[in-house]
């Protein structure tokens, strides 16, 4: 038997005066504060405890090994080949804007700032969360339903020291060198679409990207991954620690790591971008040189 | 009965109290006021239909759940006052044979008995190895399953392999969640001799949360029968038996003799008032 939507029995709605409709927003609006604030509050003491037991105790070897294959080692040739596109892509997009005003050679100089500054990082923090963090929500989640950190704690060993410790250090420790990559790999992909392909002028393409990117350029991305490494790790391993039952809560978790997780680092990025400005203006007041 | 006659002492000092005990998962009350007192070496099962909070029982005697009010005692000592490490110390003195075994899927079966010895105590690879093989023999599981994963067994040996992994470390008290849920007979009978062997080779406590009348006979000295919070009223208690399983059958509470005979009564009327016509037809 099919219902359409007119055929559902739907509860009469009592007529509200507008002082009750504004009592029941501020009411709603309260609510979802509540459960923002509570879900803040619990990612926070969760990542409170992993740095606890950081500083506590390091994990094991035969537990970060394993974490820097699978979040290192696999996600090296994924993070290479997008980081390979992405500077391809900025070559094609940007090329016929700078033939018009007859600045090819500056190609240099935007793909690869913007690739060390923003897309290395970004792109390699998306990939891990993409690759990595919905992969620690669902294996923690899988783990939590079916008691498996029960047992962990019921044989005296802390889950979070033992699950959550060896999966934040290995992105912390990781996401630079992938970011790295990325850069490289953006670069080499920006040179050869540029160079190779749009006929651009090697050494004036390397003469340009040499004069506005500095080393400032490169640890700004470099630094800001440490940040996306630490947020992507955490969100996800909090998703997977609060799993709801069944699998359907698992690939809820699972779901909702990567998409926090996205959000949090697009969020870091413009904050951090913001600080990391002030602190170049602070150091070299004059401000970068423009194009 | 097999079980009293293994019995190393007779049940003396107290050895876990549970005292006010009430748990609660947001507005959803499981436990209220659960009061219960266990000697050492008594091998208590703790009965009662599905979702009447058993396991959460369980899960708060070594304070994997915390209570909303009340406590546990363990040995003298109460469970919320100690820290993080005592609290490990503690949980190292009780074995937990969980429902669906709950193995790490990551390790073989060998990495998981030996892991509570490789967390707690210095052992060398060849004395860990040699009680690994002595706990998986003790549960009749051959040498060969320790290089296997343990998505590659048998329900019954997952348990057996759980059952061997929570012997690892002499364990003073064994908790077993459901241990024979979803065997079949046979294996249900061989994990409740397990059990009573256990008992027999190690000085034990043992509580045993079950809804199998037949575990609860031939394994327990003590049977405790807890009811669901949603179909009691107001103040009425949630133990609603408490004595030897020898006498659970002349139980003067009609909730505890409908249980123990499996009879559905009025229960069916109480379906098919709600809901299911459908259903209830059918069947």
């Amino acid at each position: 038997m099919e219902f359409s939507d007119d055929q559902a029995v739907a509860p009469a709605r009592t007529r509200l005066n507008p002082m009750q409709l504004a009592a029941e927003l501020i009411a709603d609006v309260g609510e979802l504060a509540m459960m923002w604030a509570t879900a803040l509050g619990s990612v926070l003491l969760f990542s409170w405890s992993t740095l606890l037991w950081l500083v506590t105790r390091l994990p094991r070897r035969e537990t970060l090994l394993p974490n820097f294959y699978q979040i290192g080692v696999l996600s090296l040739p994924v993070v290479a080949l997008t980081g390979a596109f992405i500077g391809m892509v900025l070559a094609v997009q940007s090329y016929f804007q700078f033939r018009v005003l007859g600045l090819e050679t500056r190609l240099g100089a935007i793909i690869n700032m913007s690739l060390v500054r923003e897309l290395g990082p970004v792109l390699a923090a998306t990939m891990l969360a993409g690759r990595v963090g919905s992969a620690m929500a669902a294996e923690l989640g899988t783990m939590r339903v079916t008691e498996q950190i029960d047992a962990l704690a019921s044989m005296g060993a802390n889950p979070v020291h033992y699950l959550v410790v060896p999966r934040f250090l290995s992105c912390l420790v990781l996401i630079p060198m992938l970011t790295i990559m990325a850069d490289f790999m953006g670069v080499a992909g920006g040179w050869f679409y540029s160079v190779v392909i749009l006929n651009i002028d090697s050494h004036h393409y390397w003469q340009n990207s040499q004069q506005f990117v500095g080393s400032f350029d490169l640890f700004t991305g470099v630094f800001k991954s440490l940040f996306f490494g630490a947020a992507l790790s955490l969100i996800s391993c909090h998703r997977g620690f609060n799993c709801d039952p069944g699998a359907e809560g698992v690939g809820r978790a699972a779901t909702n790591a990567f998409v926090a997780s996205f959000v949090v680092i697009l969020v870091l990025d413009l904050f951090l971008g913001i600080a990391l400005d002030a602190i170049y203006l602070a150091i070299w007041p004059e401000g970068p040189s423009i194009l | 009965m097999v079980a009293k006659q293994a019995q190393p002492g007779q049940p003396s000092e107290p050895l876990i109290e549970v005292h006010g005990l009430c748990v609660q998962f947001g507005n959803n009350q499981v436990l209220r006021d659960v009061d219960l007192t266990i000697p050492r070496g008594q091998t208590l099962a703790i009965i009662g239909e599905s979702g009447c909070g058993k396991t959460v029982l369980l899960k708060s005697m070594i304070g994997l759940i915390r209570p909303a009010a009340g406590g546990i005692r363990f040995d003298g000592r109460e469970l919320s006052e100690l820290t993080d490490k005592q609290l490990t110390e503690q949980r190292m003195r009780f074995g937990y044979v969980f429902q669906m075994a709950a193995l790490f899927d990551s390790m073989t079966v060998g990495q998981n008995v030996a892991f509570p010895l490789r967390e707690h105590t210095n052992k060398s690879r060849d004395e860990v190895r040699q009680i690994v093989l002595e706990r998986l023999a003790e549960v009749g599981l051959p040498p060969a399953v320790v290089r296997q994963k343990p998505a590659e067994l048998s329900g019954g040996m997952r348990k057996r392999v759980g059952l061997a992994r929570a012997l690892a470390i002499n364990p003073e008290v064994m908790l077993y969640d459901e241990p024979t849920t979803g065997l079949d007979p046979i294996m249900s009978d061989i994990i409740n001799e397990l059990m009573i062997r256990t008992r027999r080779q190690h000085p034990v406590t043992s509580i045993v949360v079950t809804h199998d009348m037949r575990t609860a006979r031939k394994v327990a000295d003590r049977v405790l029968m807890i009811y669901p919070l949603s179909r009691l009223a107001e103040g009425e208690p949630q133990i609603i038996y408490d004595g030897p399983p020898g006498e659970i059958e002349e139980s003067a509470d009609p909730r505890v003799t409908q249980f123990v005979r499996g009879e559905a009564g009025r229960r069916l009327m109480e379906m098919r008032n709600h809901h299911t016509p459908d259903t209830l037809s059918a069947s």
